[in-house]
């Protein structure tokens, strides 16, 4: 279907066509064939009248002219799914960055690699049914994975023939080679296209009952995230967003996470890139092998922040209908709500839609039972940049609202390089009651009780450090600032490269068991200098640091209470 | 400028400040046009398209609509590179001015966009390597890494042209043939001389490329002169592997020129920045960085004033968020001759912890600056405890430290003669040692955020 330009304003085109054009219809746009989707209709189909099509272009449209042709595709903007994807940057567009030159436009292709084939093992047998999201066999994908390869899950459930009247034997098959056939003479192949504005489906929604380990102590220790919840990491410049979502990247429990470079720079693709690359994964391989890059920074067109969006939620999709807990970090929405905002200014017509379709996004996340009958998940973690820190902004409270646990950063603590600068107080988790028994099942400590412990403390000191002080403090109110601060300092305050989440209950157990030393002693002076001898035995290796550190603390506990008794 | 075709058109139907309307059917979005008139040649590029409608935006002032004639250059604005421009002044759309050096003949090689192609994410290699300006605030605190793109944000008064000269100047990035470019956006005199005294002083001036859009000069003009500079960086970083080191300087001015075309056109209100100001500035400082295949960088220092030292102005945030980090100056410490007067708690090299310790700066760099930084935030908690709070004796060295900070570390300025200001050059290693020897104010218990060993060995030497 053609048409032709007859305006262009900023990234949008406005086309006249004879032909009927769907909303978000995929386009090609005049002789460069830019790539557009279609954003907005007006007028209608007459005998001697046109409507006008808004085209929102995902590339800069230099030189574009008027009257220069657009092709409509007839379909969504879509994704090519399949194995080769893992491993990969692609643009928001689902274009492989890695095969392009230094500059963008020298090169350039597809999603999957053109060249590879994948090992295919056939599950499935000749005569099976062949029901939407059923196993069909498993494809291996770099060192470890195991990618599932199902059946499309737009394949109509009760069609007539559907059942397998071929199977490709084990064997290497590259995504595009047909893998099986159905009696009605539907082919498949390693890969699928899927529309990356249309949700999966799946069976079933889950309870959030699973934890989400970050690899973050305080955010398991005081706000937890569940597997299939959605939190919202808003801070201002310069808080740590985006070194917090890449530790978030590198440390979590999840067998597939799909970043998104949102409007961000494009150094921090290149970092992560890099870094992952040579990072050992716990189960071998890479960090790079579990994890998709998707990256429409600053620089690039508007439009195509929120296609990348859309593109790493379907990639999730795609791994959770695998039975995969898989997680996806956007950084950040407030750049998305941006382009949104510079592409509407452009519009013939009235924008208006970016917080519904927030809403959308945010709805895609969750916990499932798939269409094959595991348990799936996408975890989504949105940062906001919010002018200034101020978590009054729109995006930030929109997003907030369809959230289950707020991490709020802190400016104030970022200045002070107090990183993780989470602001423990003021943020919150609705995941902990429901996460509460299996966190205390998992890490042994009462979770409940040990966030009580931390938060009560935090927040005593927060008053005790108020504005005006104008008499020596007691030793216990003393005590109680100098043990917050080596909560806040040694406990909460976590390196963003060497993390590590396992020792975390550890810590806190001898923490509290030095605290309640010192109170039984009546806060002697010996206490106010430990700082330094903990933060000895905190760097010790996570295999000897319960039996040294209890060593010392016996030690230091004997050299206490002589002074007790001579009161 | 070559060209296929050229197409003209006498059919102008308006002009409104610096935007043109003409009918030129067929023009292209982003090229380049010329208008004659009996006053000259005029310089302008397409915006907007509608039928045969085109909306124009001048560089120059239109003084007469009287026989204007449009003509369509297709292709893309551009400008010359090549060997030829160093140590040149070129105007603020990258044209030599003076001993008329002019096409391929007087050096210039070839010509490129002005607006670059974009950088692929996947084919960079984040930014590594420090650089030393010879300043402990930064060195130590912040460090400036090859291929960064770092802010300087300060209200107006504070010494950011010195500070940005200074480190312009001082900086050694990686190799010995290095290239400077300058970009001064709507400049005012002063600037420019205190600019090209330090370069000539500095001995840089024939390694140096600089472009001058000076304050009287078209504002729309302004829309160029950050571009022509990074195609002319970008030519000899990519295309002759030289580290290059660009200034620019005010990009205040540039977001001024991009709010009033803004309002020209919408009539928006008059303070406020329109959408697409992010992407715009994105696409001027991400041109920045270092190549997985190839030698050569670009790092970009960009002077940004904040109006009434506001650091929440649209701005500065949309600035800071593209940025590799910022460095923001204080008032105060200005006010008690510190320099350089370093807000170090607000300063922020994004990319300093890939660059920084063993083998790259010194040992344990990253730990150091952590305990610094940490100590500074406290010893600032306990300045800002209302007059006749009872201190505590650990909390009175922090006191001490916060004094010797300012005036053993931070400052660098040694004597200030008549004309100039002479700073004091600092190596990594002797701004290391400042810093141990302000440390050795607080007691070593304070010191936990270093490694214990580390303090041990210190004590003792």
């Amino acid at each position: 279907m053609k048409g032709f330009v007859s305006r262009v304003s900023g990234s949008v085109v406005t086309v006249r066509t004879g032909a009927p054009v769907r909303l978000f219809e995929a386009a090609r746009v005049g002789l460069a064939g830019f790539p557009g989707e279609t954003a907005g209709l007006r007028g209608f189909w007459g005998p001697d009248s046109a409507p006008e099509v808004d085209v929102v272009l995902c590339e800069n449209p230099s030189g574009l002219s008027v009257d220069e042709e657009v092709s409509f595709t007839g379909g969504p903007l879509s994704v090519e799914l399949g194995p080769g994807l893992l491993g990969d940057v692609v643009d928001g567009l689902g274009r492989s960055l890695r095969g392009d030159g230094f500059y963008l436009g020298e090169g350039g292709g597809d999603s999957l690699p053109q060249n590879r084939t994948w090992r295919f093992t056939p599950s499935a047998a000749v005569g099976d049914t062949a029901l939407p999201g059923g196993f069909l066999g498993a494809a291996a994908e770099g060192s470890c994975f195991v990618h599932r390869v199902l059946v499309p899950c737009d394949v109509p459930r009760a069609a007539k023939g559907n059942t397998v009247a071929w199977i490709a034997p084990e064997g290497d098959y590259a995504a595009w080679d047909c893998i099986c056939r159905l009696a009605d003479g539907t082919e498949f192949s390693l890969s699928r296209r899927w529309a990356i504005r249309v949700p999966r489906p799946f069976a079933a929604r889950l309870p959030l009952d699973r934890p989400f380990y970050t690899g973050v102590r305080g955010l398991d220790a005081l706000l937890p995230l569940a597997e299939g919840g959605v939190a919202i990491l808003p801070g201002g410049p310069g808080t740590g967003k985006t070194v917090l979502q890449q530790s978030l990247a590198r440390h979590c429990r999840a067998d597939v996470v799909v970043c998104v470079n949102c409007g961000g720079r494009g150094n921090e693709t290149a970092e992560l890139f890099e870094d992952f690359s040579s990072i050992p994964a716990p189960g071998g391989g890479s960090l790079m092998e579990r994890t998709l890059l998707v990256s429409a920074p600053a620089d690039a067109p508007p439009a195509m922040r929120e296609t990348a969006v859309c593109l790493a939620m379907t990639a999730a999709e795609f791994y959770r209908d695998m039975g995969y807990s898989a997680v996806v970090l956007v950084d950040s929405v407030s750049r998305w709500e941006e382009a949104s905002r510079e592409v509407e200014a452009h519009l013939s017509g009235p924008g208006g839609a970016f917080y519904a379709r927030l809403a959308r996004h945010c709805q895609r996340a969750g916990a499932v039972e798939t269409l094959e009958g595991r348990r799936g998940a996408v975890t989504l973690v949105n940062a906001a940049s919010p002018r200034d820190g101020d978590f009054s902004d729109p995006v930030t409270q929109a997003a907030l609202r369809l959230s289950g646990a707020f991490w709020g950063l802190n400016g104030e603590w970022a200045r002070a390089r107090c990183f993780p600068a989470l602001d423990w107080e003021r943020n919150w988790s609705l995941y902990g009651d429901a996460l509460s028994g299996v966190l205390t099942r998992e890490t042994g400590e009462d979770w409940a009780k040990s966030r009580d412990y931390l938060l009560s403390f935090l927040s005593q000191a927060g008053e005790l450090s108020g504005p005006a002080r104008l008499q020596t403090l007691s030793d216990q109110e003393r005590w109680l600032l100098y043990h917050s601060e080596t909560l806040q300092d040694l406990y909460l305050r976590q390196n963003a490269t060497d993390l590590s989440g396992g020792l975390s209950s550890a810590l806190l157990r001898f923490l509290k068991a030095l605290d309640s030393k010192v109170q039984e002693a009546g806060f002697p002076d010996e206490a106010f200098t430990v700082r330094p001898e903990l933060a000895r035995l905190f760097t010790l290796p996570e295999e000897e640091f319960p039996d040294r550190a209890r060593e010392w603390l016996e030690h230091f506990a004997g050299a206490l209470t002589p002074a007790v008794g001579n009161f | 400028m070559t060209w296929l075709y050229r197409e003209g058109s006498k059919k102008i139907t308006g002009v409104s400040g610096s935007l043109l309307f003409a009918e030129a059917r067929g023009a292209g979005i982003g090229e380049p046009v010329t208008v004659e008139t009996d006053a000259g040649a005029l310089m302008g590029q397409v915006l907007h398209v509608e039928g045969a409608l085109c909306a124009v935006q001048l560089f120059d002032e239109m003084e007469s609509l009287a026989r204007a004639t449009l003509w369509l250059e297709r292709g893309v604005l551009e400008v010359g590179v090549g060997d030829g421009l160093l140590g040149r002044v070129l105007d603020g759309r990258g044209r030599p001015v003076g001993e008329g050096v002019s096409g391929r003949s007087g050096g210039i090689e070839k010509f490129v966009s002005l607006y670059g192609p974009r950088i692929n994410p996947a084919h960079r290699t984040p930014p590594g390597e420090a650089i030393e300006t010879g300043l402990s605030a930064l060195d130590l605190m912040s460090t400036l890494m090859r291929g960064q793109k770092i802010l300087l944000l300060a209200g107006a008064g504070l010494p950011t042209a010195e500070l940005a000269a200074h480190a312009a100047v001082q900086a050694t990035v990686r190799s010995r043939e290095n290239v400077l470019v300058f970009a001064g956006i709507g400049i005012p005199a002063r600037d420019e001389a205190l600019f090209m005294d330090a370069f000539e002083r500095g001995g840089v001036m024939e390694s140096s490329v600089c472009l001058l859009n000076r304050a009287g000069d078209s504002p729309m003009e302004r829309f160029l002169t950050p571009r022509a500079a990074l195609a002319v960086a970008e030519y000899f970083a990519f295309e002759k592997g030289r580290d290059v080191f660009v200034v620019v300087t005010d990009m205040l001015n540039y977001c001024d020129a991009l709010r009033d075309l803004n309002r020209a056109i919408y009539k928006t209100p008059e303070k406020e920045y329109p959408a697409r100001v992010y992407s715009d500035l994105a696409g001027i400082y991400e041109r920045a960085g270092c190549a997985a295949d190839r030698p050569g960088s670009v790092t970009q220092l960009s002077v940004l004033t904040l109006p009434d030292d506001d650091l929440s102005h649209p701005a500065a945030l949309l600035s800071a968020a593209v940025a590799d980090g910022q460095i923001i100056l204080d008032r105060a410490l200005h006010a008690r001759g510190v320099f350089p007067p370093v807000d170090i708690a607000a300063s922020l090299s994004r990319l300093m912890n890939r660059g920084i310790g063993r083998g790259r700066t010194f040992d344990s760099h990253r730990d150091l600056a952590g305990q610094l930084h940490a100590a500074w935030a406290k010893a600032m908690k306990v300045k800002r405890l209302p007059a006749g709070s009872v201190l505590s004796s650990v909390e009175r060295t922090y006191i001490d430290f916060a004094d010797a900070f300012e005036c053993r570390f931070l400052n660098q300025r040694v004597r200030e003669t008549a004309e100039l200001l002479s700073v004091e050059r600092r190596t990594f290693a002797q701004s290391e040692a400042r810093a141990w020897e302000i440390l050795s104010k607080l007691p070593p218990e304070e010191l936990y955020l270093l490694p214990s060993a580390l303090l041990e060995r210190k004590r003792w030497s």
